[in-house]
């Protein structure tokens, strides 16, 4: 009895220890992606590099804690938060309603449209019509890949990615037609590269927020309110002094946040 | 868990199983109508068509199937040679280059499988053979090789389980198989659990029904051992 009685205590010790450190967002641990320049990915060195990844610095470094990065599949990103494999996920995310029936998330930190790309001269004018038969590759499980199978599912060949690297090569190589994904990434990651030198972008801005949401947040597990709270605050704090920008100026000409 | 998701998506699931199906059956097909002359060349004396075969055989049981996928998709549309050429109409499509692939990786193993069989061939049945006076042509047709394919069929059995379980490889490369059904319903839904345990499902029901028929195979080959 005596025996159990302790060893009772000391769990219970133990757990309340738990807590509290779980409480006290000393270190962060957060889930990104690392294949979708210039927002993330990894540089010749081996280094992860990129808009989120600063930004993840910065925001951590204002909530008063410790970073640890996590790179993971862009599919694997939820799932992964879900099993407490890091705490939030920053990597370019799009808030919308599908994925808030599964996590929390943050107040926005930039939001820009996305865009169809195709080769150089092959389509003079866009149209839904013009899609019609065409291979468009998307990223699986972004919100282009949503978009793209609800409107255009029955007439287009939807070819997914596990990553947009990955559906840059069969671009270039000539698998695609086209592609659908955020203007950003696009311009920065693939249209000024050498590799994309003969692709431009077509049709309008995508920006209908039942598809492409309110711009990309951080996903918090739906328990942590308190995290959301302190990314929220971290959030406001390096667009107020001014981190963000400057953030912001080491890649872009423009500005990312938006509205 | 909310397994609605999954009845409601079953149709891709269905377009999933109808891939798998047709991407493993051809290429152990195709695999084993060279894998047959190749593994018997491969017993030929001479030096330069059994170590060519031997080369073959190697390289492809000694690099991962997703490694030989990845040369093959990736690798090809990087040459410009290829893509001027014919050959591009069939490597553009991502379901050639994994038949490619599957195709080239299960014929090596395929090889090996027979070369086996082959080689043990107890050394009476091919002497009696020798004494009924039989050519060696026929000798392979009669004798040595029916019961070659009667020793192959365990291990040849693990090669067709092994290549429908490698077959879920083929959803890196956009094909949408079973594996890659279950990634859209994944991505869909973020419901990982049940999306996944459906593919599991769908591929131990193919198994079931591959040992079956194998099973049945033995039966009739091995019938003048019951």
């Amino acid at each position: 009895m005596k025996k159990l009685l302790v060893s009772l205590v000391v769990l219970s010790i133990i757990l309340s220890v738990g807590n509290i450190f779980a409480k006290n967002w000393k270190t962060i641990r957060v889930g990104v992606e690392g294949a979708y320049p210039p927002f993330s990915f990894v540089t010749p060195e081996g280094k992860l590099d990129g808009f989120d990844i600063d930004i993840a610095k910065a925001i951590v470094k204002a909530a008063d804690a410790k970073i640890v990065l996590v790179t993971m599949d862009w599919d694997g990103l939820i799932p992964a938060l879900l099993a407490k494999k890091y705490d939030c996920i920053i990597a370019s995310m799009n808030i919308t309603e599908e994925r808030k029936k599964k996590v929390a998330f943050s107040n926005k930190y930039y939001q820009t449209p996305a865009r169809f790309v195709v080769k150089k001269g092959t389509i003079k004018e866009f149209s839904p019509a013009v899609l019609k038969g065409k291979s468009i590759g998307v990223q699986r499980a972004s919100t282009n890949d949503t978009y793209l199978t609800d409107n255009y599912g029955s007439d287009v060949i939807v070819k997914r990615y596990g990553s947009q690297d990955d559906l840059y090569l069969d671009m270039t190589s000539g698998r695609l037609d086209m592609f659908v994904t955020d203007s950003i990434a696009a311009s920065e990651g693939f249209l000024k590269k050498p590799a994309g030198k003969n692709f431009e972008f077509i049709g309008p801005d995508l920006v209908d927020s039942k598809w492409f949401g309110i711009g990309s947040g951080i996903a918090v597990r739906k328990q942590d309110t308190e995290l959301v709270n302190i990314l929220n605050a971290a959030i406001d704090k390096i667009r107020a002094d001014g981190t963000y920008k400057k953030v912001q100026d080491k890649y872009f000409d423009f500005n990312v946040y938006g509205e | 868990m909310d397994f609605s998701i999954i009845f409601s998506n079953l149709d891709i699931y269905f377009e999933g199983l109808k891939n798998t199906l047709l991407l493993v059956s051809t290429s152990l097909a195709i695999g084993l109508i060279f894998a047959i002359p190749l593994a018997v060349l491969r017993t030929s004396n001479n030096f330069f068509i059994s170590g060519t075969i031997g080369v073959y055989v190697y390289c492809f049981r000694g690099t991962p199937l997703l490694i030989q996928m990845f040369i093959i998709y990736y690798g090809m549309g990087q040459f410009e040679l290829i893509k001027n050429s014919f050959l591009w109409v069939f490597f553009k499509e991502a379901y050639f280059c994994a038949l490619f692939a599957f195709s080239l990786n299960s014929c090596a193993y395929t090889i090996e499988i027979i070369r086996g069989a082959i080689k043990n061939t107890p050394h009476g049945e091919v002497e009696a053979a020798k004494a009924a006076g039989m050519s060696r042509l026929l000798r392979f047709r009669r004798i040595i090789l029916p019961s070659a394919f009667r020793r192959a069929l365990p291990s040849y059995s693990n090669e067709i389980i092994f290549m429908l379980q490698g077959s879920s490889l083929a959803s890196v490369i956009t094909i949408v198989d079973i594996t890659g059904a279950a990634r859209i319903v994944n991505s869909r839904f973020y419901s990982p659990y049940e999306a996944f345990l459906t593919a599991a499902i769908f591929y131990m029901a193919i198994t079931f029904i591959i040992l079956w028929l194998i099973k049945k195979l033995e039966f009739k080959w091995f019938a003048h051992l019951r």
